[in-house]
């Protein structure tokens, strides 16, 4: 029967509680929108039609609201009607697919990915440097999603504090720079073991902790790392920061100087003010995430992950399996860890100049929110949350007043109509073939 | 040590004064118990006896504050030793060979219902780090021939067609058949049964009965399983332990627990 859920909307109803809010929202705002006091006149100025605007805006929105919200219950219905009729017989079983496996399942999938990458690896020699700047900072965000996504998404231990250990990979880099005149190849390992070490030492305190208690100590535990930077002044300068770090070098070679001018000959389209350690960073970070999602998405889908999983699902049940949780946990920290560090080295080769302010609570939230809004324990869910959450205000800029309200916005209306993020994780279903001889085999699709 | 001597060597498990302790309540005192090797054992008792308890003691999750806990751990290279268990961590536990299911279905509701078999064979699998960043060889093997044998283990128990299906979408029923079937992936010795036919209806609780035949004879285990429902435990159980108050009552046969006094006044009360 064909029925959409218009049908049994009851409109006299509807009406009559947009108007309740849109009267609410009238009161509420009165005091606001309304009364202007105009100081030079010692008057008070009555704006009333302020107040229509609201009202009509809140009856509209608040309609929207609520149609939205009959639709998802109609889906959410239907869905669970056709599941209790039970599947059509020849119906696939497993999860439903998203568009995402769609289009990582289709015949093309290589050869989409291939030109992709070479539209992204090519941008240096077009796009403007601002694009390029802000794009290394999105694939920043990338990496430090991705690493909390195995600590947050896959083991279910809520950390508030992840901002620390991208600090002190960004620290590690300038510290050593500044002092021993290390180069970046050189800090980019010790700026990740820095910060895998780091994990592990939060991680051991943390180990009977969860939920609440556990984001209460992580959130502490961010703060620490901060004010240590800040009042450590004799070592770190303080809030004053690190200034001249030393960009990235490819083989001692100065690109700005050899291999821009012939870049600019040959190419036309490339910007005269880009500068090339900026894109040979750029390169580097592509990498970067490019390694960091292999190496989670096999994380994800080993011994090691499912033993996170079956931790986030349920601790008790998980040791009952044979799982060493300590090892899981500590496992879970350090590795999620080491994904912050290394992108904070490479965000402190990208500013040049780095302080404490860099690394405050807000960053922690920011990163979580990429996480949460992609879709927990999505690879694919957690690009997209850092380049929505990264690119959209950069390119909004016309509308930065409004950033923090339309932020907080886009997270209710997320939570309220995707609770599992812009792109959910799908669990990797199995298929099994059977050989002859009665023998089965197995294979992951 | 001298004491990790079993009082009966036809036991895989045999408590010795166990006493666990919280505060001021006494919620095990001094209970001495043995499952015979190849048997199905019951431990009944009113609520609050002790019975979950005992059996988190015996699992690790709870460290009794006094007695011993003797274990026949079979060897990788054949032949049993026997080892105390007190003070080991459940995983430890469970690597040895006792794997258990929980009264309030414990199953890892978002993930496949392979994937919660796969979990149970954990502790049987090695790799490691390194093998699942580079997939070598042996790590791959490894998961497939792992993948292969928890698909089997469902097709035995009649789970494969749900494979793919999450864990929290299966029936009731299923439910608790998959969390046995997990606890089996862990390839225990001894498989200890909380309250398994808690909400089954009375067509899901003979199924469950034949289950539990079934595990015993073609896995080779022993079983000892808390119940309630009495039909259940006097038609499949060899051997009914009786616990009030943190103690043991009474133990015998099916047949001298339904005629002990002791057994009827704790759970009827007295004339």
């Amino acid at each position: 029967m064909p029925r959409d859920f218009t049908t049994g909307i009851n409109w006299g109803r509807e009406f009559k509680s947009s108007f309740a809010a849109a009267l609410w929202m009238c009161l509420l705002t009165c005091p606001m929108v309304a009364f202007k006091i105009n100081a030079a006149e010692n008057t008070i100025d009555y704006r009333w039609n302020y107040l229509i605007y609201v009202a009509a805006g809140t009856f509209i929105l608040s309609g929207v609201w609520r149609f939205m919200l009959a639709r998802r219950d109609y889906i959410r219905q239907s869905k669970a009607e056709a599941e209790f009729e039970g599947p059509a017989p020849d119906a696939p079983r497993g999860p439903a697919k998203t568009w995402v496996d769609v289009v990582m399942s289709s015949k093309y999938r290589n050869q989409g990915i291939g030109v992709g990458l070479l539209v992204l690896a090519s941008l240096p020699l077009w796009a403007s440097p601002y694009t390029i700047n802000i794009l290394i900072t999105a694939l920043i965000y990338i990496s430090l999603g991705l690493g909390l996504n195995i600590v947050v998404g896959v083991s279910g231990l809520l950390n508030l504090g992840y901002v620390a250990f991208y600090a002190i990979g960004a620290y590690t880099y300038a510290l050593l720079n500044h002092y021993f005149g290390l180069g970046f190849w050189v800090c980019l390992p010790l700026g990740a073991l820095a910060s895998t070490l780091m994990g592990l030492m939060l991680g051991f305190p943390v180990l009977r902790l969860r939920g609440d208690y556990l984001a209460i100590v992580t959130l502490g535990f961010g703060e620490i790392v901060r004010l240590v930077l800040v009042n450590m002044g004799d070592i770190t300068m303080g809030p004053r920061g690190i200034s001249n770090i030393s960009p990235p070098s490819l083989f001692g070679l100065d690109l700005n100087k050899v291999v821009k001018p012939v870049l600019l000959e040959w190419v036309p389209t490339m910007s005269p003010n880009l500068d090339l350690n900026k894109a040979f960073l750029f390169f580097i970070m592509m990498a970067v995430v490019i390694i960091t999602i292999v190496v989670v998405f096999r994380l994800e889908n080993s011994r090691l992950g499912r033993a996170w999983l079956a931790m986030r699902e349920d601790e008790i049940a998980c040791q009952a399996m044979g799982i060493d949780r300590t090892r899981a946990k500590l496992t879970a920290f350090a590795l999620g860890a080491t994904w912050a560090g290394l992108a904070g080295v490479v965000f402190a080769a990208q500013v040049t100049f780095i302080n404490p302010t860099s690394f405050t609570f807000m960053q922690s939230v920011m990163i979580l929110s990429i996480v949460v809004l992609g879709g927990m324990g999505s690879i694919p869910g957690v690009i997209i949350g850092a380049l929505v959450l990264i690119l959209l205000p950069e390119y909004l800029r016309a509308f930065s007043d409004y950033r923090m309200l339309i932020f907080g916005a886009l997270m209710v209306l997320m939570m309220v109509f995707r609770p599992g993020g812009l792109i959910q994780s799908v669990r990797e279903t199995y298929v099994y073939k059977p050989l002859e001889g009665g023998a089965g085999g197995e294979a992951k699709k | 040590m001298t004491e990790n001597v079993m009082n009966n060597p036809a036991s895989i498990i045999e408590t010795q004064d166990v006493s666990m302790i919280f505060g001021g309540l006494v919620a095990l005192d001094e209970v001495n118990f043995r499952v015979e090797k190849g048997s199905i054992t019951a431990l009944i008792g009113p609520n609050g006896a002790g019975k979950t308890t005992f059996f988190n003691c015996l699992t690790g999750i709870y460290t009794p504050t006094r007695g011993r806990i003797l274990f026949k751990a079979p060897q990788p290279e054949g032949g049993d030793q026997v080892v105390p268990l007190r003070g080991l961590s459940p995983d430890k536990v469970t690597t040895l060979g006792v794997a258990r299911t929980f009264q309030n279905i414990r199953l890892f509701n978002n993930l496949t219902v392979l994937e919660n078999v796969l979990i149970g064979c954990h502790c049987r699998m090695k790799a490691g780090l390194w093998g699942a960043l580079f997939r070598d060889k042996n790590t791959m093997a490894e998961e497939n021939a792992m993948a292969e044998y928890s698909y089997q283990l469902l097709e035995k128990y009649g789970l494969s067609r749900a494979v793919n299906d999450l864990a929290k979408n299966l029936p009731y029923g299923d439910q608790r058949r998959l969390e046995i079937v997990r606890a089996l992936a862990t390839r225990p010795s001894l498989l200890l049964l909380d309250e398994p036919a808690a909400g089954l209806n009375i067509n899901e609780t003979r199924e469950l009965k034949d289950l539990i035949h079934l595990i015993r004879d073609r896995e080779n285990l022993s079983i000892l399983l808390i119940e309630h429902d009495m039909s259940l435990v006097m038609s499949i159980s060899e051997k009914v332990y009786v616990m009030e108050y943190g103690r043991v009552i009474a133990q015998g046969g099916p047949l001298e627990i339904k005629n002990d006094p002791a057994v009827i006044k704790a759970y009827l009360g007295e004339e």
